[in-house]
């Protein structure tokens, strides 16, 4: 093997043989995954194999400057690992779960417990860090909110109403997503992928379908790619105007509360547009797409959305001019760029660090290869940052529609996927609007699915909310947690 | 400066909210299709088309019957109204699909072409709840796909506080549950302890295919199939998810607030 190159490289979107996966003894592969990370690159998957009575495990590393993902394995074993975790942070969440998956320890580990099994009586049964003292007081939220929300849990430890600690507990939403296609894909397979995040359908089935076509060695119409783009930038568009006006909302700025939650629900009428559905179920499968869009068609869409993009700049006029709302976003929740690039931010709440990271822009696939979208930036890492990053991208994802849907190209919608290669490995990755939903396919000698690992930006991200509370008034939870606003879901799977 | 110019747009845009149910419903995407019927008398001898692309075998048949279908596992993908030759199954259009009784959603046997649409709540129930309902949601398991179309009625375009419904905080303050998702194993506790904490008298409200049979997760062992297997639930608004129509829609017919008749 190779010395000099301890991964095999692909790009966004492609596949090759699982033999091709430089297979490394334990020490060596942690000490080459270690090596990346240590230049700065990133953990977009780590994830472990089943292999007779023990298990291998398969890093991603994304390199962003490279516009590659590179990928190795490790021999099969069983047992404990040395953890990247101490040195590496970004692999916390990854350890715990290859921990709870495969029963492989990884040690030492500074915080080795579920990620999402229940202990007999949910997940939040268990222990919890705690801070001790005599002003020292814990406050327990969840898993049922007070408002229309998912379940999970958040366990804080205050001095009076600071925050000194916060760690969250997930698992309630596990529906057994990966362990079920396993032996796939079965019939009902694609529905679940649209439903693994159901704000997040188009990205998901998106990423779903990329990686079945790698494998199949098919290639999505243009026409499907084209309008796979567009589904997507209608879903970031529906998504982060609906969490502008909540954002407003929990600071009281009831005119953009009320004005996005509305623009909102016509945007998501624009998917429904193309599909009948408005999440966009129904619309991206392996092979293209499920509907065509006639000219007539796109051009009520392309109405229906200048007048929707024409209200949401009203509306967030108003919250960038409110001194009130500046007040209470700015200095808000901060999440230091050097802890952000540490536990592996994307989306975002990344880009709200000035962390330049963007799928579309770092590992385009479909028809980002053709248009791009610049990658909107915003220093401080605050509420405000956070916020002012999706108005920066509400913006560009409407002059990326503006464009694109002119520049429309002929053809079909859908075409044969045909069967999967045997033995053969995909990675597909979509910049969703929480950031990068990471799939990777495995298949097995019969071409069915072997393994199938799903990683929703959520992943990633929970972390940064929890460091975000440190040292911030426990009334700012509801403001934090919204200017994330994370997925329990695609978290737990 | 915003002040003057919020007050201005505000004036000049007017009421946003829809005139239904005084005025006509809002319509549906045109590709929506809305509920099903199911034309049994149609449907031919061994051809099993739609069987085969049904994704939650919402479809059954057996020997010498004709199809059945059970709009409780339905996600409405409508892939077997494409490949149905005889017109068996067909899309109406129609947004109401809320029922009453888990049995009305199954569709096929003659006199059952269309579900049967819910009825309101009895007398005493309704002099309770008919002018204030106020509701505790659950996710167990969902998507944020059918919580995200409950939210939204309460935006100004729906304006659900006109009928006097509305989410609370607290299942304490709380006339019934709103539950959506296959139910998960890891909130089954959960969600038996808020439905406890809700005073009687209560009813339970599922919506979401998911939240009625577990679809397109029945079956796995991580969910309990839908929210029926822990609490009583009262009406069923079954949808992948529903349109917010259909919600509303489901919701007014419990409290016997909508004027046109029932089917």
């Amino acid at each position: 093997m190779n010395q000099a190159n301890p991964f095999a490289l692909l790009t966004n979107g492609s596949a090759l043989p699982w033999s091709d996966v430089p297979e490394w003894p334990l020490a060596d592969f942690l000490r080459h995954v270690s090596a990346a990370l240590q230049r700065g690159e990133r953990l977009s998957s780590f994830f472990g194999v089943p292999e007779d009575h023990a298990a291998r495990l398969v890093a991603v590393v994304a390199l962003d400057a490279g516009n590659t993902l590179a990928v190795a394995r490790t021999q099969p074993f069983s047992g404990s690992f040395p953890a990247l975790t101490p040195s590496h942070p970004q692999a916390h969440l990854f350890e715990r779960e290859i921990w709870e998956q495969h029963g492989l320890v990884p040690e030492p580990h500074p915080w080795l417990k579920p990620v999402r099994k229940d202990h007999g009586a949910g997940p939040a049964v268990g222990g919890f860090f705690r801070v001790e003292g005599p002003e020292v007081h814990e406050v327990a939220v969840g898993p049922v909110h007070a408002g229309i929300i998912e379940p999970g849990h958040f366990r804080f430890q205050c001095a009076g109403e600071e925050v000194l600690h916060l760690e969250i507990a997930l698992g309630y939403q596990h529906r057994g997503i990966e362990e079920a296609l396993a032996g796939g894909p079965h019939r009902r397979t694609v529905y679940q992928m649209e439903t693994v995040a159901g704000d997040t359908t188009i990205a998901h089935a998106t990423a779903y379908a990329s990686a079945l076509e790698a494998l199949a060695g098919t290639e999505a119409p243009l026409r499907a790619q084209w309008l796979r783009a567009i589904a997507l930038e209608l879903e970031r568009l529906a998504n982060h105007t609906g969490d502008l006006g909540a954002l407003a909302g929990d600071v009281a700025f009831l005119p953009t509360a009320s004005a996005c939650g509305k623009i909102r629900g016509d945007f998501l009428n624009l998917t429904a547009l193309l599909c009948g559905n408005r999440f966009g179920r129904g619309l991206v499968r392996p092979g293209g797409c499920r509907h065509q869009v006639e000219a007539e068609r796109l051009g009520r869409l392309r109405e229906r959305l200048e007048t929707a993009l024409a209200e949401v700049q009203q509306a967030a006029l108003w919250l960038w001019d409110a001194a009130s709302v500046r007040a209470r976003f700015e200095r808000t929740g901060p999440v230091d760029p050097n802890q952000a690039a540490e536990i592996g931010l994307v989306g975002p709440a990344a880009r709200a660090c000035g962390l330049l990271r963007d799928v579309r822009f770092d590992h385009p696939a479909g028809w980002f290869r053709f248009a791009q979208v610049p990658v909107s930036v915003w220093p401080d890492g605050d509420v405000f940052a956070r916020a002012r990053v999706r108005w920066l991208e509400i913006q560009r994802s409407g002059e990326f529609l503006r464009e694109q849907l002119e520049a429309a190209p002929e053809g079909g919608m859908l075409s044969d996927l045909g069967s999967l290669a045997p033995d053969t490995l995909a990675v597909a990755l979509v910049e969703g609007w929480r950031g990068e939903v990471c799939h990777v396919a495995l298949t097995g000698a019969n071409g069915r699915l072997r393994r199938y690992k799903i990683t929703d930006p959520s992943f990633h991200n929970w972390t940064g909310l929890a460091l975000a509370l440190r040292g911030q008034a426990i009334s700012d939870f509801p403001l934090c947690n919204k200017s994330f606003n994370l997925s329990y879901c695609g978290f737990d799977l | 400066m915003f002040v003057h110019d919020t007050l201005l747009t505000r004036l000049k845009r007017g009421c946003e909210t829809m005139s239904w149910p005084a005025g006509p419903a809002p319509a549906l995407p045109d590709r929506h299709g809305g509920a099903l019927r199911v034309e049994s008398k149609n449907c031919q001898a061994g051809c099993a088309a739609c069987l085969e692309v049904c994704p939650t075998e919402a479809i059954t048949r057996l020997p010498d019957q004709p199809v059945a279908l059970d709009l409780g596992r339905c996600l409405f993908c409508a892939e077997c109204v494409k490949v149905c030759p005889s017109g068996t199954i067909s899309q109406t259009g129609d947004h109401r699909l809320a029922v009453r009784d888990r049995e009305d959603l199954r569709l096929g046997r003659p006199g059952r072409e269309e579900l049967r649409l819910a009825a309101a709540l009895d007398e005493k129930l309704r002099r309770l709840f008919g002018r204030s309902l106020k509701l505790r949601q659950v996710s167990a398991g969902g998507c944020n796909a059918c919580e995200a179309d409950t939210n939204v009625l309460a935006t100004i375009g729906w304006d659900l506080g006109r009928f006097g419904i509305q989410f609370v905080a607290s299942p304490r303050h709380a006339d019934g549950l709103l539950i959506t998702g296959p139910v998960s194993k890891n909130m089954e506790l959960a969600l038996r302890k808020t439905y406890a904490a809700v005073p009687e008298p209560k009813i339970v409200i599922a919506v979401g295919t998911c939240a009625i049979s577990g679809a397109p997760f029945a079956g796995s062992p991580e969910v309990l199939n839908g929210a029926s297997s822990v609490v009583p639930v009262d009406l069923h608004i079954p949808g992948c998810p529903p349109h917010p129509l259909s919600i509303l829609d489901g919701l007014l017919r419990l409290l016997g607030r909508l004027e046109e008749p029932g089917r």
